[in-house]
């Protein structure tokens, strides 16, 4: 990458509860497009992208657009732009699906854009009034998804948005991040190679809590004894990954 | 059949009482995990500072009509701002600490009643109202105070404000949020912190209105009323389950009514070990609270 990257992240460090979990991560995110942070199961990806949100104590350093944010709480940082779908969803179980997205809304991100998601996800207007826990995993993920893209974003986080969903959700939500992905650039977390093969242009692997490969996404995939040794075994490039489905 | 009536109103006000201590406990315990020790000397504060404007030292209250009025408000607003300020000075900073965070509202909890009892005394005194809330009416063959219906009269008014309150304004609804998960609301970048001090406002409010009609119901201010009550309430917001209003309002009732209703039955005294015992059953059959869900 020749131009700045939006997001830089350099030797980010986390440590919980006395023990380390990130002993320096370095990852950059491009101006558009997806990139993939990858990596096994325990590598420390959702740690580096709570760390990089400030929702868990860190040090090191992340930039966004230049910008030194590493001091910021985690509600500032995020309304600098950032749309984030956590792992699980985090959807909020009592509140109903206009609540959870209308809690989303920020002022001074553009008018929240409904008709993007309502045409994205008819199904979240038709069960508007139904409780948030009350919805299949699937539809879960598209309220966490949907939060993302009310409004105005720098970048939109997401953090295995796929993972339990079935087959033909996975689909729908991979269709919904590349639409998203021409508009604001994204760092997903995945584990589906057939979604990451198909989004993304850039990736990070992570191993033990540290960076252990960057690289062209296209490349990693492409050969297969890398992405074994980087990946893990079970998740070779050509066979993707399906998980149980719950909805 | 007089008896019956007039035990039952006994206890929904004294459920009305508790519902004004623990709404407030309740919220503030489901949104922020802190167990705030130091509620009962926000109902303190309110009692006294009722109390003080009631007894002529505030220009224009006075002990009956709209200077009784204006007395409870002054004492309601004493309460509203020490329990801002308590949040901000104490609460907040200990924030990453919660142990010396629950030690500092024991401490304020126990400061205040020395404070007060150090200014006016440890004794009980006189609390000045209206003559029309001093007498009683017939109800079923019953005289029961009125008291007892401002009490439940208030109690309900401060429960659907409440309800109003959460359900259909945007801090309401980041309150019912924070009571569920407080990173991921903080995620959606917003500033929880913000909904600390308003909750702590709101539970301090309906804290010191409770010290304010509390007055009225027992006719007196002492610096331990609001101790001895905190306990109750603790009991009700553990039955009523944590963060929720309504179940907070659903467990006042019962308690009320049990404490009421055994004490008379059974030996004085006995009604409070009844709560007590009715709390251990409940924790031990439904951990979660009488409702088990928020709001
Ligand atoms: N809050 C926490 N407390 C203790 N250990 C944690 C915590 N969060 C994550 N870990 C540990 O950190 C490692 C990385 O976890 P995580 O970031 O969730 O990995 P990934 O998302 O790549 O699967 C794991 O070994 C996990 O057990
Ligand atoms: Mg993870």
């Amino acid at each position: 990458m020749t131009e700045q990257p939006l997001l830089d992240v350099t030797d980010l460090r986390v440590l919980i509860g006395g023990r380390h979990i990130l002993h320096g991560v370095g990852l950059d995110v491009a101006g558009h497009g997806v990139t993939a942070l990858l990596g096994r199961n325990g590598a420390g990806k959702t740690t580096t992208v709570r760390g990089i949100l400030g929702l868990v104590p860190r040090s090191g350093s992340v930039r966004l657009d230049g910008e030194e944010t590493v001091a910021l709480p985690t509600h500032a940082l995020v309304r600098r732009g950032i749309g984030y779908a956590p792992e699980d969803r985090g959807v909020f179980a009592g509140l109903t699906v206009a609540e959870n997205l209308r809690l989303a809304e920020r002022r001074g991100a553009g008018e929240p854009a409904y008709a993007l998601v309502h045409e994205l996800f008819p199904e979240l207007k038709q069960r508007a009034r139904q409780l948030a826990g009350t919805l299949s995993g699937g539809q879960q993920q598209m309220v966490a998804i949907g939060r993302t893209l009310l409004n105005t974003n720098r970048l939109i986080i997401a953090d295995e948005p796929t993972k339990g969903l079935a087959p033909k959700v996975v689909t729908e939500v991979a269709q919904v991040l590349e639409r998203a992905a021409e508009a604001v650039p994204v760092l997903l977390v995945e584990q589906n190679l057939a979604v990451v093969r198909r989004l993304a242009a850039h990736c990070v692997v992570l191993a033990d809590g540290r960076t252990a490969h960057r690289g062209p996404a296209d490349e990693l995939l492409g050969d297969a004894e890398a992405a074994r040794r980087l990946l893990g075994v079970g998740h070779g490039p050509l066979t993707p990954h399906t998980a149980e489905a719950d909805s | 059949m007089s008896t019956l009536v007039l035990l039952t109103m006994t206890g929904l006000g004294l459920g009305a009482l508790y519902f004004l201590i623990a709404s407030g406990l309740s919220l503030i315990f489901g949104l922020m995990d802190v167990l705030n020790f130091a509620h009962g000397a926000l109902l303190s504060i309110g009692a006294y500072g009722t109390w003080w404007a009631a007894s002529g030292n505030l220009p224009g209250a006075g002990p009956g009509g709209a200077g009784f009025v204006l007395a409870v408000l002054f004492g309601t607003a004493v309460g509203t701002a020490a329990a801002v300020l308590l949040e901000l000075a104490v609460v907040r900073p200990l924030y990453t600490r919660p142990r010396e965070q629950v030690l500092a509202t024991v401490g304020v909890g126990l400061a205040v009643p020395a404070l007060l009892s150090g200014i006016w005394g440890p004794d009980a005194r006189t609390f000045p109202g209206p003559e029309a809330l001093s007498g009683t009416f017939g109800l079923l063959g019953a005289q029961v105070p009125v008291n007892r219906l401002v009490l439940i009269a208030a109690a309900v008014v401060v429960l659907v404000a409440l309800r109003l309150f959460l359900g259909r304004t945007r801090h309401g609804l980041v309150v019912r949020a924070g009571v569920e998960d407080r990173a991921m609301v903080t995620a959606l970048g917003i500033d929880v912190r913000r909904a600390f001090t308003l909750v702590f406002a709101i539970g301090g409010c309906a804290a010191a209105l409770g010290g304010a009609l509390g007055g009225l119901y027992f006719g007196s201010v002492d610096p331990r009323q609001g101790t001895s009550l905190l306990i109750f309430a603790f009991v009700v917001v553990v039955t009523g389950g944590m963060g929720s209003v309504t179940g907070a309002a659903v467990a006042s009732v019962v308690i009320g009514l049990v404490q009421q209703f055994a004490n008379y039955y059974t030996a004085a005294g006995l009604g409070d070990l009844a709560v007590v015992v009715l709390l251990a059953a409940l924790l031990l059959i439904r951990p979660r609270g009488l409702t088990g869900r928020l709001a």
